[in-house]
């Protein structure tokens, strides 16, 4: 009674608001519900969906369709494959985010772990038949490019920081400058259309790369102009006598970088560089823009091609969504929990 | 020369030459690329027409006008949804970030749901449901949707009272709902609505969250210190809270402001004539790769040039309001 007093009637409009809300709530929830369970078709029957006719949710679409939506494209005999690659890869993730592991261990862990994502995937060695990247798809293909983006930009935005701090190499700091501000001033879109059409007349003939490749590079290239601009504002905090304690010490710059400066740089901006990843990932759903068949694009693929089904994207989107909603809900909550861990005051 | 002037020196030359090296390079395999592909180069095909038609356009458009022409209102097409988006979503995103702080749990939690759901699903999976939602569950436009006296939602879009072919002064053209239809008026088509709403509710969320922090970034004491001083509590949030907050809010909310800008990029994928999507026709039109995105790039960093400038503007006075007594 207290606890209700204090918290949705405190005084005449907070008493106001919930009653609004409430009404709000009463008028809308019962039809909500009714829509997405009461009425809902769960059977992957087109005839039955169709007969509801959209009072409720064909959840049908998705017991139809999951495999296709969740792997695309790759030949569905052999679906095992991502499976296993998706689940090698995502226990890593998570290990790696729960500390389990030593620093030593988690990296043999990634060093094994990445390989044997490419084998299962692509294949070619005897039992695995091989599969061209082309064929890769659905889920997979969305956590290795929100995956290996992160992992490969952060070092590349590491030395752009650093190369902005250089007053004494002008030429470095501009040059690190334009990259920074010329990438962050354009929309991705434009830079996956530099890689899917530009790469392959910029390169020397019969040097052709997948385009797979190509879309991962500019994804990267995209991802660490901005990290880069985040890990400066983390250089940035840490104390110049961090700088000068390091060089009393006899170390060079690039051990006093590795073992001092860094160090802090990253920790102070732990948090940002978590709201990158999620968007790193949010962002790997415009590759469907040049083509390459994610997600997002798969659901497309699996829905488009289907008259039976093609008037049901709705719930096809909502369970995507329900996929992206879990992936980058976590990423930011676990974002989160690394701030209150890193808290000024709670570390020895 | 000091030791350490002189590696600094030889650091950059060996950058300026390693740079040198690979713009020649670059530009030396791209040239023997095209010759043997055949591709031209130049801005030359800006001035021929363009050859295709723009599903809509405020400015008079067809095929047969210059392709420059045709990129000119894929721009215009970019603000027309860019400004208004700006607009709702930042007014959208102060409420929500307003209610977060709300002492009422329910009205708190509702906007927190708002934000959490929104900021972590992707803008191109949001944009994709609301044109399907828009051009599939909607009513034909037959049976279109009143939702106010003359203002109609169908398949076919939001018909509202325009003005007349006169101009202002021949009153305003009301959309009638008859039996094919609805008729007179002006029309915002399905792709318009879908990216305006989408990227306006998209960005709201981010909007409340850079207000919320805002505001919680300006310490009790201060609306402690307002309330002791005998200002009412929303007194003490105009004349104290809210100055303080706005330096912390301003820029981010520009930078809120311009991905936003950048998203409409993604009108791409719903069929919208933006900039991108007409440079991308534009490209596979004529196959000038290199050019297209050049034109999409300077574009934009042009917008965000202006916008930074825009913002230094706004913080500078905002400063002065701060300090103002």
């Amino acid at each position: 009674m207290r606890w209700l007093r204090r918290n949705l009637f405190s005084d005449v409009w907070s008493s106001l608001t919930t009653l609004a809300i409430a009404a709000g709530l009463v008028h809308w929830l019962p039809g909500l519900i009714e829509w997405l369970v009461l009425k809902a078709t769960f059977r992957p029957d087109a005839a039955a969906c169709a007969a509801a006719a959209h009072a409720g949710a064909c959840w049908g679409v998705v017991a139809a369709k999951y495999r296709f939506i969740l792997f695309g494209r790759y030949p569905y005999a052999e679906q095992w494959r991502p499976l296993a690659a998706t689940v090698l890869l995502l226990a890593v993730i998570g290990v790696s985010g729960l500390r389990l592991m030593r620093p030593g261990a988690l990296f043999a862990a990634w060093a094994l772990a990445l390989p044997a994502f490419f084998l299962l995937m692509a294949g070619g060695v005897p039992g695995l038949s091989p599969v061209a990247s082309d064929r890769w798809g659905g889920f997979p293909l969305t956590l290795l490019l929100a995956t290996l983006g992160m992992l490969l930009a952060l070092p590349l935005a590491v030395l752009v920081a650093l190369g902005r701090q250089q007053s004494g190499l002008p030429l470095v700091r501009g040059l690190c400058q334009v990259y920074v501000e010329a990438v962050r001033g354009v929309p991705l879109i434009s830079v996956l259309f530099l890689a899917s059409f530009l790469f392959p007349i910029i390169l020397p003939q019969g040097f052709s790369i997948d385009v797979l490749v190509r879309v991962q590079a500019g994804i990267v290239l995209f991802a660490a102009a901005y990290l880069s601009e985040t890990l400066r504002g983390g250089l940035q905090a840490v104390a110049a006598g961090q700088h000068d304690a390091a060089a009393a010490l006899g170390l060079g710059y690039w051990a006093s970088m590795r073992w001092i400066v860094l160090p802090q740089a990253i920790r102070a901006v732990i948090p940002s560089l978590m709201n990158s990843a999620v968007s790193i990932f949010k962002d790997t759903s415009l590759v469907t823009v040049v083509s390459l068949y994610e997600l997002t694009g798969s659901l497309t693929l699996a829905l488009s091609g289907d008259a039976q089904w093609r008037s049901f994207y709705l719930e096809g989107y909502l369970f995507i969504g329900l996929i992206y909603w879990l992936c980058c809900y976590s990423l930011s909550r676990f974002g989160g929990a690394l701030e209150r861990r890193l808290a000024p005051g709670s570390l020895p | 020369m000091s030791g350490r002037r002189l590696r600094s020196f030889a650091l950059q030359g060996a950058v300026a030459v390693a740079l040198a090296l690979l713009l020649w390079l670059l530009f030396h395999i791209t040239a023997a690329n095209m010759r043997e592909r055949g591709i031209h180069s130049g801005f030359g095909f800006l001035l021929q027409p363009a050859g295709f038609a723009i599903g809509e356009s405020p400015l008079p458009f067809d095929s047969a006008d210059s392709a420059l022409w045709a990129l000119v209102v894929g721009l215009v097409n970019t603000l027309r949804v860019a400004l208004p988006a700006i607009v709702i979503s930042t007014v959208l995103g102060t409420a929500i970030g307003l209610g977060r702080l709300s002492p009422n749990l329910l009205l708190s939690g509702l906007c927190k749901a708002y934000v959490e759901t929104l900021r972590n699903v992707p803008l191109l999976l949001q944009l994709l449901a609301w044109y399907f939602v828009v051009t599939d569950l909607l009513p034909d436009s037959g049976a279109a949707l009143q939702i106010m006296p003359h203002v109609f939602l169908s398949k076919s879009g939001l018909a509202v009272p325009w003005f007349g072919d006169g101009g202002a002064f021949a009153g305003l053209d009301l959309p009638v709902r008859g039996r094919f239809g609805v008729t007179g008026g002006a029309a915002l088509t399905p792709e318009f609505l879908a990216l305006l709403g989408g990227l306006s509710l998209y960005t709201a969320a981010y909007v409340a969250e850079t207000v919320r922090a805002g505001i919680q970034s300006v310490p009790r004491g201060q609306s402690e210190a307002a309330l002791a001083l005998g200002l009412s509590r929303l007194q003490g949030f105009r004349l104290v809270v809210l100055p303080q907050a706005l330096r912390s809010i301003i820029p981010p909310l520009t930078n809120e402001h311009l991905s936003l800008s950048k998203n409409v990029s993604l009108a791409v994928a719903i069929g919208y004539p933006d900039l991108v999507s007409v440079a991308d026709t534009t490209l596979n039109q004529t196959g000038r790769a290199a050019e297209c995105i050049a034109v999409i790039m300077a574009v934009y960093l042009l917008l965000s040039l202006l916008t930074a400038w825009a913002s230094a503007w706004l913080e500078r006075r905002t400063g002065r309001w701060a300090q103002r007594p």
